[in-house]
């Protein structure tokens, strides 16, 4: 495997910021990339920031009291509402800065939740935040099924990956559904920032969530967070899944900014679905055929989003 | 100074929010209450209130904007009614244990099903338990002063928990009424500035709303349940402070022509003027009737309460809510809780009062105060009686 793989040269940890708003000893599983992402993301946007987290692997593993991982201020409140929440700060803020009740300066509100929390229970809450044009960013962090509470499918599994609640069996190949494609409803709501991002990509997430602060309204990244766990493979491939993820096609790296699309990690050969899919006990049951068939949808999905590249949306 | 003037119930509540100079106003359209946030709105959209509104999606994102902008330390407001209560019911317990001090109004209706947008207790009975402060006004002025006194209790530091303003839908939200209006001065008197106990704040980073396990989750409920408890002491002491400053009497429960009464009713609400003629007529025939009224029903006040039921042989319930296949009538049923601990106690006839907005007649009251003299005169607790039901 290691001789197939590019070597992931371009990474180095002293370019990114050293001191880290997401600490840790934290309670999160070996391997856990959406951890990783986190940290990434919060040493990236750095102190004068305020978390809404939703309900989650994330918020469960961080702030069981009285321990927190959270150095800068954090909120939960409950599953499917992190972004009202998120809102509600943003609004609290901007109006007591307007009346000059607190200081006036630039604090990113960021509201955060999982697929779950996202795709599913917290749509409309989320729909609704990003219509209203709140100043914020929203980052689902996609470990792609309900893990905090077992493996179960959301909307945001993997086609013909096996969950405790889309199990492989004698008369079903696992989740039957194609993943649901948040980015692009969430580009539906022509918000000026739109991204997909990766802790396996660390400069192109840095970049993206530096963009994602820095314009005014809301923006939203959907960042790819491998959960060995959940996926039933080894911890210490988290970072390889998540680069082999993006050169299969199966998460692509883009941006819509101002409604235009743009691949930020542009992969005119994709790699072979196999070469993802068997690191991962959730695909274990596929036959070829399955397998051939997922990847056909794969390239047809690249290829368009390809097409749509330089077009405004 | 105030102003004398005529104004829907609606509206005034609107005003007061206005003169308590809310920072954040976030809401979701829902009959009866939409004329307090069309009228909050206004008041932004022409400048008269330096807020934000939150025009949100669902009832749901309501309160949790409501939880966010309050825990950035802005004074929050929020009103609904019915399904949008019941929708919102996940989050109204997460606001009094993170110690926000939001302040709502709900103009109470039924709940679905039958689907009916009319004025019952349906909506606010199903949230009895939910850990926040809850007041009942009777007409359009109890509606402004407890709604600048909301504010003021929900922010004192010794409580800081979020607070109710039931008032019934339509038959109060909707009614023109004569009051008399605080100026700004007058409100900000009253209402210091609003200093949270802690804030989203980047200079002090805390996290708000942590993972309770096993060890904690006892203690932190038994805090938030005597936090709730011991308002009661700062509750009495602002509505003093609100009599000081506006001349208006406020009591946990108050009672009308009950100390030398036979029988007496509790009520709860704006059906409490109509009983009240109701009593004033068997006073005029020598009939001795009395009423209790329900100001506070949380946290409950037990000893106002026995204090004013006294050694009183009948107190008649009225109800505005039914308890399916339990104790039919809420309140009642709580009524009856406090009384167990007494060493006497009276009989307690429960009627069940305009449901769905069934119109609650001076004649029905008169029907009602029979009962009680039938059953003080046969010394037995009839059956709970839905009032007008037509078989």
């Amino acid at each position: 495997m290691a001789t197939t793989f590019s070597p992931i040269s371009v990474f180095a940890a002293r370019l990114m910021p050293k001191e880290q708003r997401f600490v840790s000893g934290h309670r999160a599983c070996q391997g856990c990339a959406e951890a990783l992402a986190v940290r990434m993301v919060h040493s990236i946007l750095g102190r004068n920031t305020i978390v809404a987290s939703a309900t989650g692997c994330m918020e469960i593993i961080s702030s069981s009291y009285p321990d927190t991982a959270w150095t800068v201020p954090w909120i939960h409140v409950a599953f499917e509402n992190a972004a009202a929440v998120a809102s509600g700060v943003e609004a609290g803020l901007s109006i007591l800065m307007k009346k000059g009740k607190i200081p006036q300066r630039k604090i990113q509100v960021v509201g955060m939740g999982g697929d779950g929390g996202t795709a599913d229970i917290g749509l409309q809450s989320l729909s609704g935040a990003m219509e209203r044009g709140h100043d914020m960013i929203y980052i689902c962090y996609d470990n792609e099924a309900y893990m905090n509470t077992g493996i179960q499918r959301s909307s945001s599994t993997p086609y013909g990956a096996s969950t405790t609640t889309s199990p492989a069996g004698s008369l079903s190949i696992g989740q039957h559904t194609w993943k649901k494609n948040i980015p692009m409803i969430m580009a539906g709501h022509k918000i000026p920032y739109v991204a997909t991002a990766s802790p396996s990509y660390p400069f192109d997430l840095a970049q993206k969530v530096k963009k994602a602060a820095k314009v005014k309204g809301p923006a939203y990244l959907h960042i790819y967070a491998c959960c060995p766990t959940g996926w039933r493979m080894k911890p210490d491939m988290a970072v390889q899944i998540g680069r082999l993820a993006v050169e299969t096609g199966v998460f692509p790296l883009y941006e819509i900014e101002q409604g235009v699309l743009r691949i930020t990690h542009k992969t005119p050969e994709l790699r072979p679905l196999k070469e993802y899919t068997k690191h991962q006990g959730r695909f274990r049951h596929l036959d070829d055929a399955t397998l051939e068939e997922i990847e056909r949808r794969v390239l047809d999905e690249y290829r368009k989003l390809e097409r749509r590249e330089g077009l405004a949306l | 100074m105030e102003r004398r003037i005529g104004m829907e119930a609606s509206i005034a509540m609107a005003e007061a929010v206005g003169l308590c100079d809310a920072d954040v106003v976030s809401a979701y359209p829902i009959t009866p209450q939409t004329h307090i946030v069309e009228h909050l709105s206004e008041l932004v959209a022409n400048g008269e209130l330096d807020a934000n509104f939150v025009p949100v999606e669902s009832e749901h994102s309501a309160m949790s904007v409501c939880c966010g902008s309050s825990a950035a330390g802005a004074r929050t407001y929020t009103a609904t009614s019915s399904q949008g209560l019941a929708l919102m019911h996940e989050i109204l317990f997460i606001a009094p244990a993170l110690r926000l001090p939001i302040v709502m109004a709900v103009a109470n209706r039924s709940l679905s099903g039958p689907i009916s947008i009319w004025n019952d207790h349906s909506d606010i009975m199903a949230e009895r338990d939910i850990g926040w402060i809850q007041v009942f006004v009777e007409n359009a002025q109890e509606a402004i002063d407890l709604t600048i006194w909301s504010f003021r209790i929900a922010e004192d530091k010794r409580v800081s928990l979020p607070t109710i303003v039931n008032f019934d839908g339509f038959i109060l939200s909707h009614m023109i009424e004569p009051v008399l209006m605080p100026d700004r001065e007058q409100v900000q008197d009253f209402l210091p500035p609003f200093e949270p106990l802690q804030r989203l704040d980047i200079d002090n980073p805390v996290s708000m709303g942590p993972v309770g396990i096993p060890d904690v989750y006892t203690e932190a409920k038994y805090v938030q349940h005597k936090l709730l408890t011991d308002a009661y002491g700062p509750i009495v002491e602002t509505f003093g402070e609100l009599e000081k400053h506006f001349g208006r009497k406020y009591r946990p429960v108050e009672t009308y022509r009950a100390d030398d009464a036979d029988v007496l009713l509790l009520t709860m609400g704006a059906l409490g003027e109509t009983a009240m003629t109701a009593v004033d007529e068997r006073r005029k025939r020598g009939q001795k009737v009395g009423l209790i009224k329900l100001r506070l029903f949380r946290p409950f006040p037990y000893k106002d309460l026995l204090n004013a039921i006294g050694d009183k042989p009948v107190l008649g319930v009225m109800d505005r809510a039914v308890s399916f296949g339990g104790p039919v009538g809420p309140v009642a049923s709580e009524v009856k809780a406090a009384l167990f601990s007494a060493r006497k106690h009276p009989l307690v006839p429960e009627f069940i009062v305009g449901l769905g907005g069934r119109d609650t007649s001076i004649a029905d009251f008169h029907s009602i105060f029979d009962d009680l003299f039938e059953a003080a005169e046969r010394d037995t607790t009839p059956d709970p009686r839905f009032v007008g039901l037509r078989e």
